[in-house]
């Protein structure tokens, strides 16, 4: 049986893409997976007694080193924000490509705890900052250095003792460009450093907690249990920074939701599905439903979404208990057209990632195409015509192109490059200033304009003298040519009118990372955990893969 | 030291700022990000360019022909490389291109070697005395040494080079002939067991 891979007018909807789960392909997990075998080491904790300085972390395997170094500064209760425009936090951290010497640890000293303003060099690879969340790293501290374990109930609610508010890599600030490293096969998948850098700053709070404790009472203290350690994460704080870079690396986009969308067809499509392969789903199933139970947010927003969840998840279970015959052929087919026909997105979403828990062998190889050399696409075909591409926007865009923007609901809002952080926002063009330094982010808009002028064109004239007159809508003839060849490539959305949930976007790619308990702070933007139950650094050579089920909370 | 990624981004900010295209400022970046991986000085030329064209007029040559004249003004680099680019393949036919007086030739110069990767063939880019060949995008050879900017060339020309062999047949042969050395006699029953032996082709 062929099942056809999903319509991506349906799945690029924003309000689709911003119902993404977690699955086996996200990024935190191939990245365990890929270093389960490498060696993990503490080469450096050099910390005063209130746990300031500077700690060195390294995974190891034959010739190759990558070491986390951190440096933990003293920061005023007035001076902490998770806000972008902070400048200064609680530590500071930095991925290093080798075994950094000590004038490296000297400069870098110097240069990490700035961050934006500080300069990087090709050496390090990732930086990163975070704070600490006070109410969870003191009572930590308080009950160690009492003797005690802390209440976990309470540690639950939050979740991580540390928020990273930025990981940064890819060139950034002098960082290492992708391209000195991209043939390093550890790190096909995207994103495999910044992940390492988080995984490694989780034990960093976990090292740095337990030191201050034992210094506040050396003769009580005890140290953090390992099941507790385990059942924290590392918060992120994130705001739309994060937005604009999916429509900014289309291919790479694509490559994300392909691997998706080729895994359920090819889940789909397996006939005899094994037992011990429907029970490891059922059993993923039933302990997954803690991690939403848990999932706590003031957001109105998210709320209504996990009480849809949750009345979807109860039906669904009903629906395998009871009506679900498993002697059938297809029964992943069966299940996914039942989730489909009776599920609302959210719902539907978080079963199609529990349906890759029972299948490495289908996962595996599509976590290394996930990646994308964008380069290759960039220039634009001028020898193809106007017909061919006025095909390519009525095959592809179809509904960008029913949006009537001389509306003003939608062309409400505009995306800019704030002067003070040079961080994306988004703002109310008939209410702000700086319209006219738009973003290239209004795709829809700018699709359709590009339609319209298509439209006056000779059909046979070839691109290059279409774009004699036409350069001002050059980025949108480039991107129609890409999505041609990328189906995936596209959010099918306006991203400036004003039903716009920027969160969505940041969902999407939060997922993609492998985040769970997303928590939006407004519609613009949300705190997750990460790593939350993942295995500690010295437990990697043996742990469960469906460790993000197990989770305590 | 900037990363690649600062100086393409920053380049295609700064196009944008100075009144290009968002898709023109994308080749920008690009084409800088490029000059500055190949040793070249991208930056320096840009921003020259960018401060001179503040003050002084430049003409965009929006459809490319075999002779490119201007009487006043000077070309615009970004433009007439990115015309250049576009039109490659109705252009390639016409075997040598000329320009007189293009303003900061350096920054036509990615357009070239994209173009070369395009049609697949070597391309001779002179600026007056300098020359550069590029290779299918993947290098440049140039006798340009030192010099950071060059703010005009009076007269470019490209021109196509066809895909022939760097060496004669002779040479060749020679090569061949050492390369054989590596190969081993078959035996006559090796011979009957090979791929369709045995079978007529007629079956």
């Amino acid at each position: 049986m062929q099942v056809e891979l999903r319509d991506p007018n349906i799945i690029m909807k924003l309000s689709r893409l911003g119902s993404f789960h977690q699955s086996k392909l996200s990024f935190l997990r191939s990245f365990l997976k890929e270093f389960k075998n490498w060696e993990y080491r503490k080469d450096l904790f050099d910390l005063n007694e209130l746990g300031y300085g500077t700690a060195i972390y390294s995974l190891r395997k034959e010739k190759r080193v990558y070491s986390l170094i951190c440096f933990a500064n003293e920061l005023n209760e007035n001076e902490r924000s998770d806000r972008v425009i902070a400048t200064k936090w609680d530590a500071a951290f930095t991925l290093y490509d080798g075994i950094p010497s000590k004038k490296d640890i000297e400069r870098l000293k110097f240069e990490v705890p700035k961050q934006e303003i500080g300069r990087l060099s090709y050496k390090e690879l990732t930086l990163s900052r975070a704070n600490k969340s006070i109410r969870a790293f003191n009572h930590v501290v308080e009950s160690l250095s009492d003797g005690k374990q802390p209440d976990v109930k309470f540690l639950s609610k939050v979740g991580y003792l540390y928020r990273t508010t930025a990981v940064y890599g890819s060139g950034k600030f002098g960082l290492a460009d992708r391209f000195r490293i991209k043939n390093r096969e550890e790190i096909y998948g995207p994103f495999r450093l910044e992940m390492m850098l988080v995984y490694l700053v989780r034990q960093f709070t976990f090292d740095q907690v337990n030191h201050i404790a034992k210094f506040k009472n050396p003769k009580k203290s005890t140290k953090l249990n390992d099941d507790i350690s385990r059942n924290l994460g590392i918060g992120n704080s994130t705001g739309l920074g994060m937005a604009p870079f999916i429509v900014n690396h289309p291919t790479l986009l694509n490559n994300w939701i392909l691997a998706r969308e080729n895994a359920l067809k090819n889940i789909r499509e397996i006939k005899n599905v094994k037992k011990e392969d429907m029970e490891l789903f059922k059993n993923c199933f039933k302990k997954s439903i803690k991690n939403i139970t848990s999932w706590n947010t003031d957001s109105e927003y998210q709320k209504k979404k996990i009480n849809s969840l949750l009345n979807d998840l109860n039906k669904f279970n009903k629906f395998i208990e009871n009506d679900f015959n498993s002697s059938e052929y297809y029964l992943f087919n069966k299940i996914y057209l039942w989730i489909e026909k009776n599920l609302g997105e959210e719902c539907i979403e978080y079963i199609v990632s529990l349906m890759m828990e029972p299948y490495d062998n289908i996962i595996n190889p599509l976590t290394t195409q996930m990646s994308s050399e964008e380069e290759k696409y960039f220039n634009i075909p001028t020898h193809r015509t106007v017909e061919d591409l006025k095909k390519i926007l009525e095959e592809k865009y179809s509904e960008m192109l029913k949006i009537d923007f001389s509306k003003k609901e939608n062309n409400q809002n505009f995306w800019f490059i704030s002067k003070n952080k040079e961080e994306p926002r988004l703002a109310n063009r008939f209410e702000e200033k700086g319209g006219d330094l738009e973003q290239p982010l209004a795709i829809a808009r700018d699709i359709k304009k590009l339609y319209e002028t298509l439209s006056t064109s000779k059909n046979s004239s070839t691109i290059d003298k279409f774009l004699v007159n036409n350069n001002h809508l050059r980025h949108v003839v480039r991107r129609a040519f890409i999505t041609e060849k990328f189906p995936y490539s596209e959010i099918q959305d306006n991203t400036i009118s004003n039903t716009i949930v920027p969160i969505d976007m940041l969902r999407l790619k939060l997922s993609f990372f492998g985040a769970i308990k997303f928590d939006p702070r407004s519609d613009k933007w949300l705190r997750i955990s990460m790593f939350q139950g993942a295995p500690l650094p010295n437990e990697l050579k043996k742990y469960n893969d469906q460790w993000i089920y197990n989770s305590l909370n | 030291m900037k990363s690649l990624s600062e100086i393409e981004t920053t380049s295609k900010r700064a196009s944008k700022a100075v009144g290009y295209s968002w898709g023109v400022s994308e080749e920008v970046g690009k084409n800088i990000r490029m000059l500055e991986m190949f040793g070249l000085p991208g930056i320096k030329n840009l921003i020259e360019y960018y401060n001179i064209k503040k003050e002084k007029k430049f003409e965009n040559l929006k459809l490319v022909n075999k002779e490119n004249k201007i009487k006043t003004y000077q070309f615009c680099p970004i433009i007439s490389g990115m015309s250049f680019l576009d039109q490659i393949r109705s252009l390639e036919s016409l075997g040598e291109i000329k320009f007189e007086k293009l303003g900061y030739p350096l920054l036509f110069l990615p357009f070239v070697s994209r173009a070369s990767e395009i049609i697949g063939k070597r391309l001779m880019f002179k600026l007056d005395e300098n020359q550069f060949l590029l290779n299918f995008n993947i290098s440049i050879f140039s006798n340009l040494l030192k010099k950071d900017i060059i703010d005009i060339a009076n007269l470019a020309s490209i021109s196509f080079l066809e895909n022939s062999d760097s060496f004669s047949e002779k040479e060749w042969n020679q090569l061949y002939k050492i390369s054989e050395e590596t190969f081993v006699k078959e035996s006559e029953s090796l011979k009957k067991g090979a791929a369709g032996a045995g079978l007529t082709d007629n079956d």
